[in-house]
């Protein structure tokens, strides 16, 4: 899942100086798990900033709605009947739902509550930790499921390389060299022979944002209207 | 034992402390409390294993948050005994009211003309 961290309350609160009517709206799928943006989180920011601001003596009305999700069309169209009633809307989805949400209303400032931070797995409840970079060339299969883009200090997808330690990398011994877990991983599969094979570097530098149509599916016509 | 203590303080019964959510908390400062405190269990003693541990985490981001927002977070404590001390009960209402008003009121008390919605 995607992995955010609420932004810090005053550069959220630095945002709202000048609204005194807003609509903060929560995301109920990663951020939610996460607990970074979900119903809770709302309800909790909106407690804050509105005492923050009554102590200011700037009052603010501030409300709060989430919903299933902001990267989905379907799932925005629930706020169009409301955002006309606000000076601004609080966004405390990922990056993408923030811009998607945005993008379906121009004409209001919309502005982040919470820094999209990495696409993680839950080690434990509130305790997430990075696993994917989406590269889109996932070289798992060689690197017995794990990834050297994301583990590797250096994203090598052909490793390990001179500053490796023992298990160690070199950047901080307490962090694991990522290429000496794949060779222990693939060692315990019988599979060494795969850490020979050459991944040939991905082409970061033309990476363009990127769009994804899965087989069966087509853009439609009306994309975006 | 018919102990006395002070009548300032409102009782909300929770079946364990861990059912105190963070919002509760929130919201009676919100709603203009001088203060809110939660007693719960002696920490190793839950019936419900982590409840008061729960409850004890909660208080303190409470605390946490109430100070970004410039509040005092000693506005809200947490207190532990067990069901058989009375005595300490009291002891402790006392003692919270005594810090309170050493504080003094909630300064949100005045400014409550446009509650949250959320």
């Amino acid at each position: 899942m995607i992995v955010a961290k609420r932004k810090p309350f005053e550069e959220i609160k630095h945002f709202l100086k000048g609204y005194k009517k807003v609509l903060n709206v929560g995301c109920g799928t990663c951020v939610a798990v996460c607990l970074a943006g979900g119903e809770k989180e709302v309800s909790v920011l909106n407690a804050e900033l509105d005492m923050a601001r009554k102590i200011d003596d700037n009052p603010i009305e501030i409300s709060g709605i989430t919903i299933e999700r902001q990267c989905d069309r379907e799932y925005l169209e629930v706020l169009d009947a409301k955002v006309g009633e606000y000076e601004a809307l609080l966004s405390m989805a990922c990056g993408a739902g923030i811009q998607f949400l945005a993008e379906r209303y121009p004409n209001i400032p919309v502005f982040p509550a919470v820094d999209t931070t990495f696409i993680g797995v839950n080690q434990a409840v509130g305790w997430y930790e990075e696993r994917c970079r989406s590269c889109s060339s996932c070289v798992l299969g060689q690197t017995g499921g794990i990834c050297p883009v994301t583990l590797c200090a250096k994203g090598l997808y052909n490793g390990p390389c001179g500053g490796t330690n023992k298990g160690s990398c070199e950047i901080d011994s307490n962090q694991p060299c990522a290429w000496y877990m794949i060779y222990e991983r693939l060692k315990g599969q019988g599979r060494l022979e795969c850490i020979l094979e050459i991944t040939p570097a991905n082409d970061w530098q033309n990476q363009t944002p990127r769009t994804v149509i899965q087989p069966g599916y087509s853009k439609p016509e009306t994309a975006g209207k | 034992m018919r102990l006395d203590y002070p009548a300032n303080i409102k009782i909300i019964r929770v079946p364990c402390t861990g059912k105190v959510d963070l919002m509760y908390l929130l919201s009676a400062i919100q709603k203009g409390a001088d203060g809110v405190y939660v007693v719960g269990c002696l920490e190793g003693s839950c019936h419900y294993k982590q409840g008061n541990f729960m409850a004890r985490q909660r208080v303190q981001q409470a605390r946490a948050l109430l100070e970004e927002v410039g509040l005092e977070g000693d506005r809200v404590r947490m207190y532990n005994l067990s069901s058989g001390e009375g005595p300490t009960f009291a002891a402790y209402a006392k003692e919270m009211t005594e810090h309170i008003k050493a504080l003094g009121p909630n300064p949100l008390k005045n400014r409550m003309e446009h509650p949250a919605k959320a």
